[in-house]
């Protein structure tokens, strides 16, 4: 077998593994879109280099198709954050704030990652993100780098790790070296 | 007989010509004053500047509709951009984050003048522990990560605290980058005008500065555009359409009139030299009226001018007496002067007594109506009496209406001869059925709302709610207002006020406030701040301290240190440095400033965000009162403004029972007979009570301008009355025929040109048009079958004293039923 031969080889085997993982993800993609409704505890922690230690966060994820998202956040203050459609309420201590995404892109990265995701709506992942699928249905990798220059300021990539059509961790990176690390867990039985 | 002659026509010459002069001179008003108090209370006052110059009456409501969204929001885009460069506005706003940069580095670079949140205690090392742990949890919030990169700087959140305190309203919704409402249905944008809301000439060019910015914004939207839509609203919107209506009314309503009762003259008089002769009373009335109001008040209102139509009903009447009852037949100038001028001269002297009794009225509007027709009706009547006979032409002569006269007596004598007791009978139902309807609706007889009188159509009122509703914040109705000699006096008033209503939101009795001094604090309460900022040294020790036990990296806060050195050292924050920031338009419509005397308007949200906001006033009042807060007062807007009405409302009806007093007064005094009183003042009370029964039993709510209007029937009726009383106590002769027919066309005239009144869609000429038409004629037919006959010595041995209204009208129609 000649050096030649192998290299086709090679890259017949990669472009092999490569489908592999594009049909993964379209079944990631499908199986996510399936899901209506989910609901998980989550965990997240902050790693700024402001602080000495990460800020630690808690509370509940909550999803209804197509573009409903709340992050309830019951520790160590409670907060929520809620995402229906274009809008975005964020409330703390009586106040709330309301906020159109178009208006505040800059948000988009945070929100969009995680709605689209869950929605299995991978035109509107590609609308803002470059994306790198790994892994595969039982346990896969999802990077999202944003498209737009701007908005790569606030985030420099997104990272959701997942199994089949749940996610387990959610990882955003800003460009300064800042990140989240969020951890999901299936709600515990009421 | 030539020297006095030229006498008369040469006084009435000059009075004309200094009365052209005065109201060539005079100052006219067309705004909202005629409508408040002229000796108004404090609070009365601020409620005036308000309505007139305050922010809300300044506020453009602009609505783009139809179309799709993004044309809407690419429409809108353009507009702004084309008013933003004109100087007639003060602001456009319509969710474009144009000037949210600049505005954000102002507030940055000023945060430790505007935070509420400094004081001495907060640079202790326990308030800066206590504000970087807040801080630190804010990091771990949702917007943590689009915050810290301020933290360097502004470690104690004093940004954050700021954007909370002018913050505090949630706006509209955004789409496409511009305001829409809930529906999204529209596309919103307000202006504020530079222009106060009272100067309708300004507001009718900033609306179409407005309209001509939306067809070049739609022209370069495109052709995606061609659907959409303006609709505009707010008070100068409809105090320019509402002064287009009254006007378009006016000269409408006018010239149809005018041609039916030219018509109607021409036709019984035959004569083009009588009528031009006619109409000179009425004229020199309306002249010398606006004169009179020029002299006595200094300015003319408006809808005094506007009213002087209405004087024209009665003052022709006085000319249709005149030549057709001395001028047809065989009668003589002399003879009327000698006859019928005594009734005239008492039926005018009756309206000038009910009319007088507008005079003390503390609305100028009122008054001014008072006077205007006082002096009107005197003059009128006079240049009848002693000019007229003096301008006719040799052999003067006009058609003998007397046949016409002596059928409709023929008619009128055998209803009475066959039917006596039948009006009796008929005049007491109608007078207790009136009574009857009257007291049924006496809850809701009168209309206590200042909003009955507004031109602007409920539809349209409707419309400009839903975009209040839409915009949020913009609906103003309850307001703090704090007052001072100087801007600082009102801002600190305002900061002190602040205290208070903090503790009301607290108790959720109000749920946010605005403040001019969360835009700008007093220069007292900026100097305190930063005094109370500490030197570099004692910062750096306290911050050490603070920070030991927290997990912010100490190191990071050079910036820190720098900024409040900087602050410590920096100049005061000036109204001139908001300038070119569009914080300075939040500012200024919170800020109130006339004739060396400013006030700080901090307007009241209801808590909880409810649909129809309300407040318990009471409360907050108390606890402004608690404070011990005298130059502080809470203004109920709409409140207000219908207390305002109600009591000219009350203080009118007051003040005509008192004209009614005053005619029974004169009538008791002039015809020395309770009896003849009661017989011409039944028809005239038994006319105004059917009438306001008429209008309750239809729905109608009775507003001021109806009183006007009841008014005006006893001003009209009365003469019919006193003409028929007359009649029945001399002999009668062949001038009875020719009263008769004069009373019947002066009738029809009057009629005529109330009843057009009637279908305007002004409310104002709609309510006298109701009233006096219908008033008019009844007088006539109750005067015509109840107070003439026999004299009424020879029936009547016993006669009752004048009883009270309104018994007045049944114990009279008894009388003559008798």
């Amino acid at each position: 077998m000649t050096l030649r031969a192998l290299g086709v080889c090679l890259s017949l085997l990669a472009s092999v593994a490569a489908r592999g993982a594009a049909d993964d993800f379209d079944q990631v993609m499908h199986l996510l879109a399936a899901r209506h409704h989910g609901a998980v505890s989550f965990v997240e922690q902050r790693f700024l280099s402001l602080l000495k230690r990460p800020v630690e966060s808690s509370g509940e994820l909550i999803y209804d198709a197509p573009n409903h998202l709340e992050k309830r956040t019951l520790e160590p203050h409670a907060e929520s954050l809620l995402l229906d459609g274009n809008v975005l309420t964020m409330q703390r201590g009586g106040h709330s704030r309301v906020l159109e995404l178009k208006s505040y892109p800059q948000v988009l990265p945070f929100v969009e990652s995680i709605r689209a995701t869950l929605a299995g709506d991978r035109a509107a992942l590609e609308s803002v993100f470059r994306l790198e699928f790994a892994g595969s249905l039982a346990r896969w990798t999802l990077v999202l780098v944003p498209l737009d220059a701007h908005l790569a300021k606030t985030v420099s990539q997104v990272q959701i790790d997942g199994s089949r059509d749940d996610l387990l961790r959610i990882e955003i990176r800003q460009p300064d070296g800042d990140r989240s690390l969020m951890t999901l867990r299936a709600h515990p039985a009421p | 007989m030539i020297a006095r002659r030229a006498r008369i026509i040469g006084l009435w010459l000059i009075g004309i010509a200094a009365g052209l002069w005065i109201v060539a001179h005079a100052q006219y008003m067309t705004d909202l004053s005629a409508f408040l108090p002229a000796k108004p209370t404090p609070l009365q006052k601020l409620l005036v500047d308000q309505l007139r110059d305050g922010p809300a009456s300044r506020l453009i409501l602009i609505a783009l509709e139809d179309g799709d969204a993004t044309a809407r929001a690419q429409v809108s885009t353009a507009m702004a951009h084309l008013l933003r460069n004109e100087a007639e506005f003060s602001s456009i706003e319509n969710g474009e984050l144009l000037s949210a940069e600049r505005d954000r580095a102002f507030l940055f670079q000023h945060r430790y003048l505007l935070s509420n949140a400094v004081n001495a205690q907060r640079f202790s090392a326990a308030g800066l522990k206590a504000a970087i742990e807040a801080t630190i949890e804010n990091l771990a919030s949702s917007a943590g990560l689009m915050l810290k990169s301020l933290v360097p700087q502004d470690p104690t959140g004093e940004m954050l605290q700021i954007v909370d305190q002018l913050g505090r309203t949630p706006g509209p919704r955004t789409q496409d980058g511009v305001w829409v409402s809930a529906d999204e249905a529209r596309t919103l944008m307000v202006a504020q005008t530079a222009a106060p809301g009272s100067d309708t000439d300004a507001q009718e060019r900033d609306l179409e500065a407005i309209r001509s910015a939306f067809r070049l914004g739609r022209a370069e939207a495109g052709s995606g555009a061609a659907a959409v839509q303006l609709r505009m609203s707010g008070p100068g919107v409809f105090a320019v359409a509402a002064r287009a209506k009254i006007k378009r009314a006016a000269v409408r309503l006018s010239i149809v009139s005018s041609v039916l009762v030219i018509g109607v003259l021409l036709a019984v008089y035959r004569s083009f030299a009588a009528l031009t002769l006619g109409l000179l009373p009425v004229a020199t009335g309306a002249l010398s009226g606006i004169a009179a109001v020029a002299l006595g008040f200094g300015v003319v209102h408006g809808i005094t001018l506007g009213f002087g139509i209405t004087l024209i009903g009665e003052s022709v009447d006085y000319s249709i007496y005149f030549f057709l009852q001395s001028h047809a037949a065989n009668s003589t100038t002399k003879s009327w002067q000698r006859l019928l001028w005594p009734t005239i001269r008492l039926g005018m002297l009756t309206s000038v007594c009910g009319f007088a009794s507008l005079l003390p009225s503390g609305f100028p509007g009122l008054a001014q109506l008072g006077l205007y027709s006082i002096s009107g009706l005197i003059v009128a009547a006079l240049v009848t009496r002693f000019v007229l006979p003096e301008l006719l032409p040799q052999g003067f002569r006009i058609r003998d209406v007397a046949p016409l006269g002596l059928r409709v007596g023929q008619l009128r004598d055998s209803v009475r001869r066959h039917g006596g007791r039948a009006i009796a009978g008929a005049a007491c139902a109608v007078a207790v059925a009136a009574l009857f309807v009257l007291y049924g609706h006496h809850g809701s007889l009168w209309n206590r709302e200042l909003s009955a009188l507004s031109p602007v159509s409920l539809e349209d009122q409707r419309y400009d709610a839903k975009l209040r509703a839409d915009l949020g914040a913009a609906n103003v109705l309850d307001v703090v207002i704090v007052s001072g000699p100087t801007l600082e006096a009102a801002l600190r008033g305002a900061e002190r006020a602040q205290t208070t209503l903090e503790n009301l939101i607290d108790a959720k009795v109000i749920g946010e406030f605005d403040s001019p001094a969360n835009y700008l604090p007093s220069l007292a309460t900026q100097q305190a701040r930063r005094s109370a900022l500490p030197d570099q040294q004692v910062l750096h020790d306290n911050l050490h301290r603070a920070i030991a036990g927290l997990d912010l990296d100490e190191h990071q806060l050079g910036p820190f240190i720098r900024d409040v050195d900087a602050a410590r050292r920096g100049a005061l924050v000036t109204v001139e440095d908001l300038r070119g920031t569009s914080l300075a338009t939040g500012f200024d419509s919170l800020i109130l400033h006339q004739s060396g005397h400013w006030s700080a308007l901090l307007p009241l949200h209801a808590a909880g965000g409810a649909p129809t906001p309300e407040i318990d006033v009471a409360r907050v009042s108390a606890a402004l009162a608690a404070a011990n807060l005298s130059d502080t007062q809470i203004l109920d807007l709409k409140q207000q403004t219908d207390a305002l009405y109600a009591s000219y409302l009350q203080e009118a009806i007051r003040l005509s029972a008192c004209g009614f007093a005053l005619i029974v007064l004169l009538l008791a005094f002039t015809l020395r007979s309770p009896v003849r009183v009661a017989r011409v003042l039944a028809p005239l009370v038994l006319a105004v009570l059917a009438v306001a029964a008429g209008l309750a039993g239809f729905g109608q709510q009775l507003t001021i301008l109806h009183l006007v209007g009841m008014l005006l029937i006893v001003a009209v009726g009365s003469n019919y009355a006193l003409f028929f009383d007359a009649e029945g106590v001399r002999q009668p002769d062949d001038t009875s025929a020719l009263t008769l027919a004069s009373l019947g066309i002066a009738n029809i005239s009057t009629v005529i040109g109330f009843g057009l009144l009637a279908f305007s869609q002004v409310p104002v000429l709609e309510a006298l048009g109701t009233t006096v038409a219908p008033g008019a004629f009844l007088a006539l037919l109750f005067s015509a079958v109840m107070t003439s006959g026999a004299p009424p010595a020879a029936r009547l041995p016993n006669p009752r004293p004048t009883p009270a209204v309104p018994a007045a009208a049944s114990s009279s129609a008894e009388a003559t039923g008798a």
